[in-house]
């Protein structure tokens, strides 16, 4: 009993206990997660670290680094508490170089703070796509000043990718496969989505807005992104948001205003490579009382200088399916673009509603609003200006 | 009665350790203490209860807060009363056992320490909130043996259930702490959460008095008289079936959820909030669709669906117990069936139709 207690004390303490040896590393690492001073760096070995905890950093400006996204793995195969992976309440966070598999929840939340950089991280499900695996990859919500760069995010049951709530964001340089959502935007301000690989989803990259949370979201640019084949069965939970995006969604907007969408790569997305929504045919599962002070109409959404190939050809959803039959027949697809047609009854000749300047791509108006009566492309509609939203500058970096 | 009680065996006086130096024995503190299989309380500490307590899988605990001598709480109607600096509350986890060592879920508690003893309780853990001058601090100590050993990372133990199987219980780190008791998420400074007037205001039988007077009497307490009481909110006890249902279900609500699923809270990101205070309908859950539930949701389309619990988001994560769906998130591995059954009934009598 008493070299139990010895142990014990020396296993929790950092101070007065010598030089403990062989300690296993998920226990230095949780402890200095604990006992961490701002400045600190934490670094993570090559090797799989087991854990059947949550691990939570609360200190401002720590920096935690791995030897890269294949070589130190965090692995929550065998997690038994906590909701996440990984969960940061702090500012000036740096994380890097290192992969989080299996948690039981979200693999990497950061919930309140500025300054926040994550780059090089592998969040992933190892068994590939599953309603079991856990909501988010990457987390970040209710942030200032984030940098997501260069990371890969693999099988999240909701996204791979998710920024909530947020504001001045950069997304650069990712890889995001399998996810329900590849890339998920979502209630935040000033986003730039670019050089990302957004393939294989259900639904490549998402811009949407919420209601029932405070902050309203707008300025997004999505562009220089390489959106294919995101045709993956949806296997959200159902009732969750995404689990109305349609399998073979490229590039979604839902209820979000001024999003500029440029210089992207689409492809072989097979409900259509690009769609526009309001909140009332975001196949949200039910029907849903809005809020007053919602906006459910997209508005100014830009699309321009896109590179188009392919999709439209195998909707994911019934109705879709049928129109699709249609107006296109069977064989048939659908065009790069298409929009629910619903619009603020209150300015029902507002034009800036979507602008498109495409070589060849042609914008379907489902009018879902009348129940399908008379769906159309009239591209004279969407002939209004490209008005461009200024670069998002991350401050500090 | 407590005082005489505990006459003759009392630690000695309370030490109150810098941020610097916490001691790696819960018996430095002077505040609690096993001597021969029983609990020891220092006689300047003072038991309270709450109308209704967060649920740790059923453990019983033994709450205990203590002032610096000559100094007291400022009472509050509203807010966590504002202790001073050198105040330490504690709150200590244990279980009545059987005789084969295993862990009761149902067992009556009176909150009363003498009420234990080692051949019929197994104490789990202490964690300490110290109000220093920064702050709060938290700090996790693990019972082994006759003492009670500082455990920064908290830890998880396998506990034997009477009723069959085992119990994984949680010991919170000390960030972990955080997760319930940085209340405002955005300052993410700690605060204790039951020192408030709702949570205190109650009949106590250590002191066959209601416990605001107690503490007034004895001084703990300034700003506040008996006549103030009337006007004082209270929390029901949930488990009361005489009181009010709604007042019951809101209370346990209040105090299981509310830390997070306030205003500043860490859970504000999902816009449900149900601490006690009046929200609008929708926020409070009503017909509220998930915002970042993921799985949590249940396949459910609303947080609360009037007349309908076995339709209902909320229902449904307090009666899951896989980690990346139930709610709270942290610190239980058990349902709390009677807590559902209560809210089941609640939501059940609510009128009104989501659309």
């Amino acid at each position: 009993m008493t070299k139990a207690i010895i142990t014990l004390t020396c296993l929790t303490l950092a101070v007065g206990c010598g030089q403990p040896v062989d300690r296993p590393f998920e226990e230095t690492f949780r402890e200095a997660l604990e006992l961490a001073k701002p400045g600190d760096v934490i670094d993570i070995p090559t090797g799989t670290f087991s854990f059947q905890r949550s691990l939570v950093l609360n200190t401002d400006g720590v920096t935690i680094r791995g030897q890269g996204m294949d070589a130190s793995v965090l692995s929550f195969a065998n997690q038994v508490a906590g909701a996440e992976g990984l969960s940061v309440n702090a500012s000036d966070f740096v994380i890097e170089d290192l992969a989080i598999e299996d948690t039981v929840g979200d693999a990497l939340k950061v919930n309140e703070g500025r300054n926040i950089t994550i780059r090089r991280v592998r969040t992933e499900w190892t068994n590939g796509p599953s309603v079991d695996n856990g909501a988010y990859g990457i987390y970040p919500v209710q942030t200032t000043n984030v940098l997501i760069e260069d990371n890969v995010a693999i099988a999240a049951s909701d996204a791979g990718i998710y920024v909530g709530q947020s504001e001045n964001i950069v997304v650069r340089g990712n890889r995001a496969e399998y996810n329900v959502a590849g890339i998920e935007v979502e209630n935040s301000v000033s986003a730039d989505v670019y050089n990302n690989v957004a393939n294989n989803n259900t639904g490549g990259i998402l811009v949407f807005n919420m209601p029932m949370i405070p902050k309203k979201g707008f300025a997004t640019r999505v562009y220089d992104n390489e959106v294919h084949a995101n045709n993956t069965g949806n296997f959200a939970a159902p009732g969750t948001a995404v689990s109305g995006v349609p399998a073979g969604s490229g590039i979604l907007i839902n209820s979000n205003d001024q999003v500029e969408v440029f210089n992207n790569s689409l492809a072989d997305n097979n409900t259509a490579n690009i769609l526009v929504s309001s909140y009332f045919s975001a196949n949200y599962a039910g029907q849903r009382e809005l809020a007053a002070e919602f906006d459910p109409y997209p508005e100014q959404i830009m699309i321009y200088d896109n590179t188009f190939n392919g999709g439209g050809s195998a909707p994911g959803v019934d109705y879709l399916v049928q129109l699709r039959d249609a107006i296109y027949g069977p064989d048939g697809a659908f065009p790069d673009i298409i929009w629910d047609g619903i619009v603020n009854p209150e300015k029902p000749d507002h034009v800036d509603i979507i602008c498109v300047r495409e070589e060849r791509a042609e914008l379907l108006s489902l009018d879902t609003g009348n129940e399908f009566a008379n769906p159309s492309v009239d591209m004279a509609r969407h002939a209004c200006p490209i008005q461009q939203l200024p670069p998002v500058v991350l401050s500090g970096r | 009665m407590l005082v005489l009680a505990l006459a003759g065996c009392q630690p000695d006086s309370v030490r109150v350790h810098e941020p610097d130096a916490y001691p790696e024995r819960l018996s430095a503190w002077g505040l609690v203490q096993l001597n021969g299989g029983e609990l020891n309380l220092n006689t300047k500490t003072t038991v309270y209860q709450l109308n209704t307590g967060l649920f740790s899988d059923y453990a019983l605990k033994l709450r205990t807060v203590y002032l610096p001598g000559g100094t007291q709480a400022s009472y509050d109607p509203d807010n966590v009363f504002n202790l001073p600096v050198g105040s330490i509350i504690s709150k200590t986890f244990l279980y009545a056992k059987d005789e084969s060592e295993r862990i009761l879920t149902q067992a009556s508690w009176r909150s009363d320490p003498a009420d234990f003893n080692t051949k019929t309780h197994r104490l789990m853990e202490t964690r300490l909130l110290v109000r220093q001058s920064h702050g709060w601090d938290a700090l996790p100590y693990i019972w082994n043996g006759n003492d009670a050993y500082l455990s920064i990372t908290g830890g998880l133990e396998q506990v034997p259930l009477a009723s069959g199987g085992v119990l994984n219980y949680l010991i919170p780190s000390k960030n972990q702490c955080a997760s319930c008791h940085a209340t405002d998420h955005t300052s993410g400074a700690l605060q204790p959460i039951g020192i408030r007037a709702r949570h205190l205001n109650r009949e106590v039988s250590l002191y066959g008095m209601n416990q605001l007077d107690y503490w007034q009497q004895t001084g703990l307490l300034h700003g506040f008289t008996p006549a103030q009481r009337e006007a004082a909110p209270a929390n029901a006890v949930w488990g009361e079936d005489n009181a009010d249902l709604a007042h019951r279900a809101r209370s346990y609500l209040d105090i299981n959820c509310g830390h997070c699923h306030n205003e500043r809270g860490a859970a504000d990101t999902s816009g449900l909030l149900l601490d006690y205070a009046d929200h609008p309908m929708g926020a409070m859950g009503y017909c509220k669709p998930p915002i970042a539930a993921g799985r949590g949701s249940g396949g459910f389309l609303y947080s609360i669906v009037p007349g309908q619990a076995d339709q209902s988001i909320l229902s449904f994560r307090m009666a899951t117990t896989d980690p990346g769906m139930m709610m709270p998130e942290l610190g239980r591995s058990l349902v709390h069936d009677e807590a559902v059954a209560l809210v089941h009934a609640w939501i059940d009598q609510l009128s009104g139709e989501c659309k």
